[in-house]
């Protein structure tokens, strides 16, 4: 270890160069967005009602998604990081579907059950709900393409949770309930809210399934893609760029909040 | 509060617990005494409720608890690391169990300050548990239990990490619970804490309990492998010790009174001394040794290192000598000889 420290080996040389390579490939197309992009055309395009409305739609669905489906999400993961039980594994599989398979797949599937033919469709236009087409169904695609994601690390958070922290607590005579709501909880949630910026990250950033689900009303995705089929490249840039913008800042907030540690 | 357990069988990974039998009367202090991975934690944990068992009863009084979940079961238990919350602070951790009780906010404080003070932890209440010694960690967790005021306490190794210095303190305290009444399990691999804790002590070999007794019976006749490698237990006294004028003091047991090196101990407690340390003659030593006796040989142990001799001198004393030594002496039963050992010999272990 200190002797590579001291004169870096080839092989470690050939590795950073790899990893260079990685980072490259990542940094500059999104580089280039804001290269090929006047800052002036940015704050314009920003202005425009119709980006701010997409991007606010884009940023609430997303989070209302995320915010909804992590009440059965974590107690879920906690029940998997806790318990073993049949077909464990199967449970375990099914969840990363949304992972593995296209997403527009997801979009048909999902369109199957939330069209006014399909169950849910039918069931929520009885109410007046409306799925498709609507924010109800941009959630709804949003939270099946991202809710791995909340799943795997709140699984992660409770599993770094000693056990034997809940059953000290149960044995001063507290209930399950209030020992995971005072005991569990809190020490996992940094995993969890980790978990919830990435499930909210990857709605955001959704477009395969929702555009299956609602072309109208337009996420930011969509309008990204929809300016590019119409009006080509230099259209689609700037939207693009403010989108990134709002996007870096918001999950860079976000991890600064959910970094904080403090003790009460 | 009385424990009893009745055949039980435990298997929980690569530990398995069978035939498990012991009663643990009221008042008592109890250890269970057993070298790391013989299943001790688990045995406790299954008492605790944390694990189940295959088979067998646990018993409180009259009470069948076998199946009791475990905010149920009245019992405090401390592990050897403590589990305190990290995420709360001190005063927060100790006050945790008592949340959920129907107790005024007057009283949850009382209590609290009479556990901190119990405990000496009143310096420690804003403090994160992240950044407490080993010591002050185990009495935080100690108090934490205290002020739910169980009459039953589940030790785990609770001195084991420490230092000699926090431990003697820890010693201490929980022998200030016993004598308040509280009934305590208390599970250790360390005879240390057997001799100088326990009323009675029981011996956990194999996935069983092998032998139930006070610490003098245990040692003295060990019925397993685990006690009989100390040796240097056999020769367990429990009596008094009073400082002299000089640089020695007497240690009174039964009709017998031996004279010690003063260490600015006095007061109940147990003589330990090594078989290996004692001598054996057949007239009487001229030596520098300042305890010399004589007596009558009632025993023959073969044991591994050579033979231990049992001899009468109002109380058993073992010496352990050389097989070749036992044919010099000509050594047989109902014998005479002498033994002797000197004052800095043993070691003496206050209550």
């Amino acid at each position: 270890m200190i002797s590579s420290a001291r004169k870096p080996d080839r092989l470690q040389l050939l590795f950073t160069l790899l990893g260079g390579v990685v980072l490259l490939f990542i940094v500059a197309p999104l580089l280039a967005v804001f290269l090929r992009s006047s800052p002036a055309v940015i704050l314009e395009t920003a202005q425009e009602s119709a980006v701010q409305s997409s991007i606010w739609l884009t940023l609430w669905t997303s989070l209302g998604a995320t915010l909804l489906f992590a009440i059965p999400a974590v107690p879920f993961a906690w029940l998997l990081a806790r318990h073993r039980f049949p077909l464990g594994r199967l449970v375990r599989g099914v969840i990363d579907l949304p992972v593995i398979i296209p997403h527009s797949a997801a979009g048909i599937a999902l369109l199957v059950v939330l069209s006014r033919e399909g169950l849910l469709g039918g069931m929520a236009e009885k109410i007046g709900l409306q799925l498709t087409g609507a924010p109800a169904g941009i959630m709804a695609a949003m939270a099946f393409v991202s809710i791995p994601f909340l799943i795997h690390a709140a699984h992660d958070g409770f599993k770094a949770v000693p056990e034997r922290l809940e059953k000290v607590a149960l044995s001063l005579g507290a209930s399950p309930w209030r020992v995971f709501l005072t005991i569990t909880l809190p020490l996992a949630r940094r995993s969890i809210l980790s978990g919830m910026i990435l499930m909210w990250a990857r709605g955001m950033s959704e477009f395969g399934a929702v555009i299956i689900i609602a072309y109208h009303p337009m996420v930011t995705p969509v309008m990204m893609y929809e300016r590019l089929g119409t009006f080509g490249l230099k259209y689609a840039l700037p939207v693009t760029a403010v989108f990134l913008l709002v996007s870096f800042a918001l999950f860079g907030l976000m991890r600064l909040v959910a970094g904080d540690k403090d003790v009460t | 509060m009385s424990l009893s357990i009745q055949n039980l069988a435990i298997t929980l990974g690569n530990c398995s617990l069978h035939d498990v039998n012991c009663d643990i009367r009221k008042g008592e202090y109890f250890v269970l005494l057993g070298e790391s991975g013989v299943g001790k934690t688990v045995l406790l944990e299954t008492l605790a409720g944390f694990t189940s068992a295959q088979m067998g009863a646990i018993r409180l009084d009259d009470m069948d608890i076998t199946s009791l979940p475990i905010q149920q079961r009245p019992f405090g238990i401390i592990y050897q690391d403590c589990a305190l919350f990290p995420h709360l602070s001190v005063r927060r951790n100790i006050l945790w169990g008592l949340r959920q009780r129907k107790i005024s906010a007057q009283e949850r404080e009382r209590r609290l300050a009479e556990a901190a003070e119990l405990t000496g932890v009143e310096e420690l209440l804003e403090r994160s548990p992240l950044t407490l010694s080993g010591g002050e960690t185990q009495r935080v967790a100690l108090a934490r239990v205290l002020v739910r005021r169980p009459d039953f306490l589940l030790l785990d190794e609770p001195l084991s990490s420490l230092d000699p210095a926090a431990r003697t303190r820890l010693r201490a305290l929980l022998r200030r619970l016993h004598r308040r009444g509280t009934t305590i399990l208390h599970v250790t691999h360390s005879w240390e804490d057997a001799v100088s804790l326990a009323e009675r002590i029981a011996i956990m070999e194999k996935g069983t309990i092998v032998q139930t007794g006070t610490p003098e019976e245990v040692f003295t006749h060990p019925r397993s492998e685990f006690v009989a490698r100390f040796t240097g237990l056999r020769n367990i006294y429990q009596g008094e010790l009073q400082a002299t004028n000089n640089d020695t003091a007497l240690f009174r047991t039964g009709p017998v009174e031996f004279t010690l090196l003063a260490d600015g101990n006095s007061g109940e407690g147990h003589f330990l001394l090594g078989s290996d340390e004692v001598l054996l003659s057949i007239e009487q030593p001229a030596t520098s040794a300042r305890n010399c006796f004589s007596g009558q040989i009632t025993d023959l142990e073969p044991v591994q290192s050579g033979v231990e001799v049992e001899v009468n001198i109002g109380v058993p004393v073992f010496a352990r000598v050389t097989r070749a030594s036992m044919d010099k002496l000509k050594l047989t039963t109902g014998g005479s000889v002498w033994i002797s050992f000197k004052a800095g010999a043993g070691r003496f272990l206050g209550d």
